[in-house]
């Protein structure tokens, strides 16, 4: 070991570590649909999430290494109860969690030895559309205040920029999962096919009451992901106005 | 909120995984904010520092279960509150309910939602009904020093569990003693009252309708010989709360839904004042 690094190298080496470390795994996107913000994560998982309720206005995306992502949820939940039991339920918000995940990050990114290989996202649902929030928080510790969508992870690039393509705020539910199946099916080097079993799907949805966090999965994910594929090829094949499946409406 | 924000990040203690107690991760950052302070002196005249909450019926029917509270709340001979809530939604399946020190009883039931809530939210699934009942009984055994000062709490939980298909009842002691209630329970000063009309109302096949009817007409004979239990207000529109849990989740009958009824037990009291007889055989 060298015995003297300068600060600039360090902190070269520690952001470049946590790049690679963040570019080894999957993708997900974060973005506005007409009902609230829809969020979908490419994760072969059932159980291991990447995308989970904070609180009630409030979710949670992350892409990274898992168990330290996990750690960020863990204290962004107790973060969120605690706030909210001391004063209100309502004086909860997707800017004072985004901020805490900002400045944790930031200090472990200066004053540890290895940076977290994580980037998070924050979504706040509003009354209105001009309300939402969308946060981005990476792994130095820097917070972005995004308009209607983000994509992160391994390929965000790629799938940033496959999502502007297609991105409606005002879609329906169904045409936001088409356009977030098609962004995220634009991994670094392979053209990857998505589908239920490989897709983690949430939303915030703005006419809920109460907690406005809902996950979509089993049955439902499939009849969303069918109507997905057929706004898609409706859309390809010229027609007018695509079919308005409104999967957010189907039952538990 | 306390201590150890230093620079706006999250403490290490939040980050830590530890149990999936809200309550207990309270106790260990923020004990400031939970109802339980060990160090109070002794002292004999804390009746009046907070107002009593009385009777409180709960019945289970076919299809789930049901829990009903009066609306008055005592302070000695004064009634402190006409219109107070004592039954609390406690989440999608579970309901619960106080009797006793009205202030504390109330940030229990607040406790007990924020719980069984973050529960949720860090494993991905609720508890299971047992552990709802478990983790009352828990917190209420938190309760004890204040209920030995003097402010004694009892709630009384009622939910529905999915994996039976029934809907079930249990009731607690001040020391956190856990039971369960078979067919129908009441809790509070007037709840002797309210058991006896209900031993003679209830019957095994309730439907909703008939179970919303035996809870008010349970609650209005306990006002009857309570007086800090109190009756249907129809000229100002106060009525019982009624909670009702099935599979469908749980629900808070609207107001005029419960008025009707009320209306009908009171009309019916007009004609014969102890209320629905029951035959002798």
């Amino acid at each position: 070991m060298p015995f003297y690094v300068s600060p600039e190298q360090s902190m070269k080496d520690k952001a470049d570590y946590a790049r690679k470390g963040i570019a080894r795994g999957r993708s997900a996107v974060v973005l506005q649909y007409d009902g609230g913000i829809l969020l979908v994560a490419d994760n072969m998982s059932r159980t291991l999430h990447k995308i989970s309720e904070l609180y009630d206005r409030v979710a949670f995306a992350a892409v990274g290494r898992g168990n330290e992502f996990e750690n960020l949820r863990l204290g962004g939940v107790r973060y969120a109860d605690a706030h909210g039991y001391a004063y209100d339920r309502r004086d909860v918000t997707g800017r004072m969690l985004a901020n805490a995940y900002a400045q944790t990050l930031g200090t472990v990114f200066s004053e540890s030895n290895k940076p977290w290989e994580v980037e998070i996202v924050v979504a706040e649902v509003g009354d209105d559309a001009d309300s939402d929030q969308i946060y981005r928080i990476t792994f130095d510790g820097s917070v972005a205040d995004e308009k209607g969508l983000v994509g992160m992870g391994g390929s965000a690039e790629a799938v940033t920029n496959a999502l502007k393509e297609r991105f409606d705020p005002a879609a329906p539910l169904s045409e936001a999962l088409s356009a977030a199946m098609y962004a995220l099916s634009h991994e670094q080097h392979e053209r990857r096919e998505l589908d239920a079993a490989n897709l983690e799907v949430a939303i915030l949805e703005r006419a809920r009451e109460h907690r406005k966090f809902r996950r979509i999965r089993g049955a439902r994910l499939e009849r969303l992901i069918e109507e997905a594929r057929a706004a898609d090829s409706s859309a390809s094949s010229g027609s007018e106005g695509s079919s308005n499946g409104n999967g957010a409406e189907s039952g538990a | 909120m306390s201590e150890a924000f230093e620079g706006g990040r999250l403490p290490a203690a939040y980050m830590n995984p530890g149990m999936s107690s809200f309550t207990e991760f309270l106790s260990a950052v923020h004990p400031d904010l939970l109802p339980n302070w060990r160090d109070l002196p002794q002292a004999s005249g804390a009746h009046n520092l907070t107002p009593d909450a009385t009777t409180i019926v709960a019945l289970t029917f076919s299809g789930g279960v049901l829990l009903a509270g009066d609306r008055r709340a005592t302070s000695g001979n004064v009634i402190a509150n006409r219109d107070m809530e004592k039954l609390f939604r406690a989440d999608e399946f579970s309901a619960v309910a106080i009797a006793g020190a009205a202030g504390i009883g109330i940030e229990l039931a607040r406790l007990y939602q924020v719980e069984l809530e973050h529960y949720e939210k860090r494993e991905s699934r609720p508890l299971s009904l047992e552990g709802k009942a478990n983790r009352l009984a828990n917190m209420l055994r938190g309760n004890l020093g204040l209920a030995m000062q003097g402010f004694v709490v009892v709630p009384l939980l009622v939910g529905y569990d999915e994996a039976r298909d029934i809907g079930r009842i249990f009731s607690y002691d001040p020391v956190g003693g856990r039971y369960e209630e078979q067919r129908y329970h009441s809790i509070g000063s007037g709840s002797v009252f309210a058991k006896g009309s209900l031993k003679k109302l209830f019957t095994d096949d309730l439907t909703e309708e008939q179970a919303v009817q035996a809870a008010v007409q349970a609650l209005y004979d306990a006002a009857e010989d309570d007086s800090a239990t109190g009756g249907p207000d129809l000229h100002r529109k106060i009525y019982p709360l009624v909670d009702i849990v099935t599979e469908e989740g749980y629900r808070r009958l609207p107001t005029d839904e419960v008025a009707r009824v009320a209306e009908t037990v009171v009309a019916g009291r007009a004609e014969r004042p102890d209320g629905p007889n029951a035959p002798l055989a």
